[in-house]
């Protein structure tokens, strides 16, 4: 058994190997040593929790028991886990840890002494309010990250789902809890807690369904930030520095991220999480502007303006991922480059339904990192490229967002695949995409739309070149 | 008059929150879905107090119900650190800068 100043010291280096393994990831080349320190700093953080209790009877070796079981099922995940599945499986991991967070604060309740916390029913009171906030942080984030899981997953419908009402009532549950919490802590009654536990399931429940299927980078992220939270929280009711440095960190990052993806849609915060867009603009779209005349063409003619172009700019959307055209999309760059001609692709920022999704997916596909670009590195290259080869990308390529004051994306950044010399569009229909709008793109003099499935197509302009 | 612990480690937590801050506004875009993967890895760092759990019980019976809670989330726990973790480095492995030219 060690000295806890001892732990303690050994609990700040892990939270220190994790601010390195957060670090690591400024560029790809020092992200794998990176994880390495993660690596690292989850290892010494158990072996310490294990040498500081000393405990090493029959319960020591069923700790491993479940250790082993967790770990071997979460490493055959990890291996067997498709790259376009990555949304998911993210949202899934975030709904352990919330889980996590709350059996862990319900195990505190239960057996305060085991915890240096006081006596059950005589709980310290800063211990209490601590465990009561993880463990309604961790419920919301597990119940949330499970509806946007099945959202994700395609169980569960990704339109929003919405009802009169509505707000008031997920206002009245989030004072409720916050009542709840305090009436916990003046009474330790555990009834209290149970009830606390599930209020939170439900209102985390509540606060996903309405947010549509487009909207999961925000979700996601903003899931991310919250087991963060939770986990800070059981932080300071354990009185650990790892916990609460890594609590901080992921709540940190979850919370930066979703600044990122609602900036990448010119929307609030609010505006994502109250939800329900989308949902009441079938109406406009659908009349007036359906009728308009579009070239479209086949893949004979997408190869022919390719070959005769000197530089191509791929815009990749989650169409690509759906339709898992990723590796076509690479064979025909391939083609393209042994012709000489500049391939580069371009990613919106909420381009996908996670942050970073398409360049993961582009990364699977063997395409150099060097060749990717973001929004703004590469938005003035457009007026200087002869072919934009747009692939199950949409609304992030609306130049109605730049002209329109009163379209729904008005102000949101968008790639200039317009100023192109043409524009390849590969969609299976003339629907409009997830915000409820037409692209003005589709009806321009300089676009040519290639229906099909965006896979089945790449791999033919690729016969074709 | 003593400052009490509560104060050090608040301390912590908010100094903790300008680092990730800073650490994170520097990760590269392209690396947006590996940094939740590993992020989803270290904040599984609460096994810690799932094993403190699972400890809990006395020699006599392993299992009680608060221990019950910590072997859960022992596992659960352990699914987020081996699943976070490998599939980061599986990600990682496949950025890749450009080849030299093979023809």
């Amino acid at each position: 058994m060690i000295s806890s100043n001892l732990s303690a010291i050994f609990y700040l280096v892990s939270g220190v190997l994790f601010i390195l393994a957060l670090r690591g990831l400024s560029s790809p080349e020092t992200s794998r040593q990176g994880n390495l320190f993660g690596i690292l700093g989850m290892i010494i953080a158990i072996t310490v929790t294990f040498l500081s209790t000393g405990n090493f009877s029959t319960g020591f070796i069923f700790v491993l028991l479940f250790i082993l079981a967790g770990g071997s099922i979460g490493a055959f995940i990890a291996y067997r886990i498709p790259m376009t599945a990555m949304p998911e499986l993210v949202a899934g991991f975030h709904s352990l840890v919330g889980l996590a967070a709350v059996f862990v604060a319900i195990s505190a309740f239960l057996n305060p002494e085991a915890f240096n916390l006081g006596t059950p029913g005589n709980i310290k009171l800063g211990s209490l309010i601590e465990m009561s906030i993880g463990a309604a942080v961790g419920a919301i984030t597990f119940s949330g990250s499970i509806i946007a899981f099945l959202k994700l997953q395609g169980i569960m419908s990704g339109s929003p789902i919405t009802f009169k009402g509505q707000h008031p009532l997920n206002a009245i549950i989030l004072i409720s809890i916050i009542v709840l919490i305090y009436l916990l802590c003046s009474t330790q009654s555990s009834n209290l807690f149970w009830l606390l536990l599930g209020v939170s399931f439900l209102i985390g429940f509540l606060l996903i369904i309405p947010i549509g299927g487009a909207d999961m980078p925000v979700v996601i992220s903003m899931l991310n930030s919250y087991s963060g939270w939770a986990a800070a929280g059981i932080g300071f009711t354990l009185e650990n520095t790892a916990l609460i440095i890594t609590g901080a960190l992921v709540g940190s990052s979850g919370a930066i991220l979703s600044y990122i993806m609602c900036k990448g849609m010119n929307r609030s915060f609010f505006n994502v999480i109250l939800g329900g867009f989308g949902a009441t603009e079938d109406t406009k779209s659908s009349s007036a502007k359906e009728q308009r005349p579009v070239k479209s063409g086949n893949a004979d003619d997408a190869a022919f303006l390719m070959k005769n172009a000197s530089s191509v700019i791929i815009v990749p959307g989650y169409g690509m991922a759906v339709a898992q055209a990723q590796h076509a999309l690479r064979e025909m760059v391939d083609t393209l480059k042994k012709n000489d001609i500049k391939v580069s692709y371009a990613i919106h920022p909420v381009a996908g339904r996670m942050p970073g999704h398409m360049n993961v997916l582009l990364a699977e596909a063997n395409v150099p990192y060097d060749e990717v670009f973001e929004l703004e590195e590469i938005n003035n290259d457009f007026a200087n490229a002869d072919v934009a080869f747009v692939i199950g990308a949409n609304d992030v390529t609306n130049p109605v967002a730049k002209t329109d004051p009163q379209s729904p994306i008005y102000g949101m950044p968008v790639l200039d695949v317009e100023k192109c010399k043409s524009v390849l569009f590969v969609k299976r229909s003339l629907s409009p995409g997830y915000a409820g709008i037409d692209n003005d793109l589709f009806y321009k003099e300089n676009t040519l739309m290639l229906f099909a499935d965006a896979k089945k197509m790449t791999e033919d302009i690729t016969k074709n070149l | 008059m003593e400052i009490d612990p509560l104060i050090f480690r608040l301390s912590i937590f908010i100094l903790s929150i300008f680092v990730g801050y800073y650490v994170v506004w520097s990760v590269t875009p392209s690396l947006h879905t590996p940094l939740m993967s590993v992020t989803n890895a270290i904040s599984s760092v609460i096994i810690v107090g799932a094993i403190i759990a699972g400890l809990s019980g006395n020699s006599d019976s392993v299992f009680n119900t608060s221990s019950i809670f910590g072997f859960l989330a022992i596992a659960l726990a352990a699914i987020n650190i081996f699943g976070g973790f490998l599939v980061t480095q599986r990600m990682l492995a496949m950025y890749k800068k450009k080849k030299k030219d093979k023809q």
